[in-house]
């Protein structure tokens, strides 16, 4: 992060702006290899270790550790999966809902995390890729299931509506269903870890300009955009966390969408 | 006083979707208080209605920077 001391070194306060986002690389011959990639690659090794480390001891009366995991399990299990998909088909997608939710949680989490503070989800390329799989993963079970033109018809024609209304009905739910999602899917979380982030890093980049180059009354407000920072990076916490819950939960939903007979 | 109109653009598409949102939560809420049992299914009912009108703002959000970056 190069905005505090650019903040610094220049004449007037320069507010954090979208190049905050991008990384240089580490090694010159590795463009892919940024922040965003090591924080991603950390997420997965953490993730893993600490799931392995509550289901290791497989004891018939959980300990603390065991019973924590199995919570954090039956909360996607059953909270999410099995009430949204419904229990005749839920058990197949468990474990993708599973480690969506919970690789969304930390990636997004790390936004608060001091010493990494920043969300690998506000680089757009991530939402991407795990929209692509949602996307994949609820038209392939919705074909499967029903065939493709049964499938396109289920998705387009809403049942119960008047012949006369089709012409107008179906280019909108084609557009809603199989182009709308992906975009407000993807954008959804990658906007809010955007401006959550962009949000912090103009209270606390107001805060130390405020305090440190401005005298007088002006650092009583350095002291109330301090204050602020700390409250919205509370609120970020809950956003961080919601919208990891919201992008599992559509998920799941449009998988139950594709499965189900009437629209 | 210079800036740019996109700014003022958001802020009025932020209204809408505030103004949704609001309206979901404010349901959401009536229907636990008369009903506190319902409050495990309404509560992905009232997070997907919360995230369908929250969509408007954040197409404005992306639209307000990828207008900001061709003006």
């Amino acid at each position: 992060m190069t905005t505090s001391l650019a903040a610094l070194g220049a004449e007037g306060f320069q507010p954090p702006e979208p190049n905050d986002f991008v990384f240089a690389p580490y090694f010159d011959s590795l463009p892919w290899f940024t922040r965003p990639t090591l924080q991603l690659l950390l997420s997965v090794g953490v993730i893993a270790g600490l799931f392995y480390l509550t289901a290791k001891p497989r004891a018939m009366v959980p300990g603390k550790l065991q019973f924590a995991g199995e919570s954090a399990y039956a909360f996607v299990r059953n909270g999410i999966a099995r009430d949204i998909i419904g229990a005749r088909d839920f058990k197949r997608f468990v474990p993708w809902l599973f480690a969506l939710f919970y690789f969304l949680i930390l990636n997004n989490l790390y936004g608060i995390i001091p010493y990494i503070q920043f969300p690998t989800m506000s680089v757009v390329a991530f939402p991407y890729v795990l929209t692509a799989i949602s996307y994949i993963v609820f038209n392939v079970v919705g074909i499967a299931r029903h065939g493709f033109l049964r499938y396109v018809k289920i998705m387009t024609v809403p049942s119960g509506v008047p012949f006369w209304l089709l012409p107008i009905i179906v280019p909108i739910e084609f557009m809603s269903n199989f182009l709308v999602r992906p975009i407000t899917l993807s954008l959804r979380l990658f906007a809010n870890m955007f401006a959550g982030h962009l949000l912090i890093l103009v209270f606390a980049l107001g805060a130390e300009y405020l305090l440190i180059e401005s005298a007088g009354l002006l650092k009583v407000a350095g002291v109330a955009s301090l204050a602020l920072a700390l409250v919205f990076t509370f609120f970020e916490a809950l956003v961080q966390v919601l919208q990891a819950y919201i992008f599992t939960l559509l998920s799941a939903l449009y998988v139950a969408g594709s499965l189900t007979e009437e629209h | 006083m210079t800036g740019t109109l996109n700014t003022l653009g958001y802020g009025l598409a932020a209204i809408g979707p505030g103004i949704g949102v609001g309206i979901v939560f404010a349901a959401y809420i009536n229907g636990v208080a008369r009903q506190p049992e319902a409050r495990g299914m309404l509560q992905p009912i009232a997070f997907l209605g919360f995230a369908l009108s929250e969509a408007l703002a954040i197409l404005g959000f992306v639209l307000f920077f990828i207008a900001g970056g061709a003006g």
